[in-house]
């Protein structure tokens, strides 16, 4: 190794960089060179120096802070959607509030609308008026007598009117309790099969008459004057529509 | 990894080499609130960059973000713009103009600070141009390898070598004409 070679690695040399062999070759070059000599001490006496005498800088306490809160952590959303990556606790979060949320439309669905559930309790009302022989409270094919009777039991008049010259003769009238509140049922019959008229007033608009079928029966409801009516009877449907219809151009 | 784990994954492997990441960029933009401004940066950039971070030497990684951010401040910087010029004067003329920069602004006490010897080394070390001045505080300052920055500056391990001999004969120069500037007033 040349002079020039050495002189050039003497850096490397004074901060231990150099392989061995050249370590070796370097230090050979020295014993008998005193321009290397010189160089290697004026490089290890600035080394020295610096490393003794110069400041380092140590990062002020506050900036460790600073630093923490300019992360885009848990403070920023889209970063955290960004980074949202698949686990297995999220898939059986997910999993739990599916089943939640399917659970729960299912027993919303299973549970009866007010709609059906006030049929139902019409066609009960109905099966109850038949069974226990309770079809009528006062019995009277009169509508003046029947009309009259409910004074005072309700707070509303009902519509009365006799269809006897259509094949629907009115055979009486009673209360009943339906929905929450009391209503007046007409009862009215058609070759021995009763029709019961329920009726009482509704904030509903008017509404044509539709046809329903429950357990066998049929329910036709329509809405008019500020009034819901409710037909049930085990009549073919065509003959209690036609009822519906009789009674409508009547009322 | 959800972003709070490789928060803290990242606080943990890189807050610990904050003295170094702010002493290098001190040294580098030779301001303190420049070098607060330069390390928050890089420390942004390197949670960024995080997952290309494969765990092998987080400081060596983070000190090299910290100088490219540094580089990036630096050409932005209009009024640092200044700087550089004056920078290039100072060493095209080097060691007696800047001795001559030391020599203008003195009075009684900035010479009875200039005195001493902490405060010449200082001086000295920022009167270095920045290729010269980086290598010695990753050396100097941080120990760190040859390779190591060869790695952060890009530069072949024989550059790294021959920078740090021009760099410390040329600190010793600044040094010598400094004392002698002084010794002779």
């Amino acid at each position: 190794m040349d002079h020039k070679e050495v002189f050039e690695l003497l850096p490397a040399y004074l901060d231990q960089e150099l392989g061995l062999s050249d370590a070796i070759a370097v230090e050979r070059h020295l014993g008998n060179c005193s321009e290397c000599q010189h160089e290697l001490d004026l490089q290890s006496g600035v080394t020295a120096q610096l490393k003794k005498d110069v400041a380092y800088f140590k990062a002020p306490t506050h900036l460790a802070h600073r630093i923490k809160v300019a992360l885009p952590g848990e403070r920023s959303p889209s970063t955290r959607f960004k980074n949202w990556n698949f686990n297995w606790l999220n898939a059986g979060a997910v999993m739990v509030t599916l089943l939640a949320v399917v659970w729960s439309g299912t027993l919303y669905l299973s549970l009866p609308s007010a709609q059906e559930r006030l049929t139902e309790e019409l066609v009960s009302s109905h099966v109850r008026s038949l069974q226990v022989n309770h079809l009528s409270d006062v019995v009277s094919s009169d509508r003046h007598t029947v009309k009259p009777w409910f004074n005072g039991k309700l707070d509303f008049s009902p519509t009365v009117v006799d269809l006897a010259p259509q094949g629907f003769p009115l055979v009486g009238g009673r209360l009943d309790y339906l929905d929450g509140r009391s209503v007046a049922v007409l009862v009215y019959r058609h070759n021995q099969h009763p029709i019961n008229l329920y009726n009482w007033p509704s904030t509903d608009r008017d509404a044509a008459p539709q046809v329903q079928n429950r357990q066998g029966y049929h329910l036709v409801r329509w809405v008019g004057g500020g009034m819901e009516y409710w037909a049930v009877s085990d009549l073919a449907t065509d003959d209690l529509e036609s009822f519906v219809g009789t009674l409508r151009s009547q009322g | 990894m959800s972003a709070s784990t490789k928060e803290q994954r990242f606080q943990t492997m890189m807050l610990p080499h904050l003295d170094s990441a702010f002493n290098l960029a001190r040294w580098l933009a030779r301001s303190h609130q420049d070098a607060e401004d330069i390390v928050q940066e890089a420390y942004l950039r390197a949670f960024k960059f995080f997952d290309s971070f494969h765990g092998e030497d987080g400081r060596a990684w983070l000190l090299g973000i910290v100088r490219n951010t540094f580089y990036t401040w630096y050409q932005q910087n209009k009024a640092q713009a200044r700087n550089t010029q004056f920078e290039e004067e100072l060493h095209s003329v080097q060691i007696e103009d800047a001795a001559a920069v030391q020599y203008a602004d003195n009075n009684p006490e900035a010479l009875l600070i200039q005195k001493d010897s902490q405060r010449q080394l200082h001086k000295a070390l920022e009167a270095l141009s920045v290729e010269f001045r980086e290598v010695m505080v990753m050396r100097e300052l941080e120990d760190l390898s040859y390779k190591q920055i060869a790695g952060i500056i890009g530069i072949p391990i024989g550059t790294v070598m021959s920078r740090l001999g021009r760099g410390r004969k040329q600190l010793a120069e600044i040094l010598v004409t400094t004392n002698r500037v002084h010794d002779g007033s």
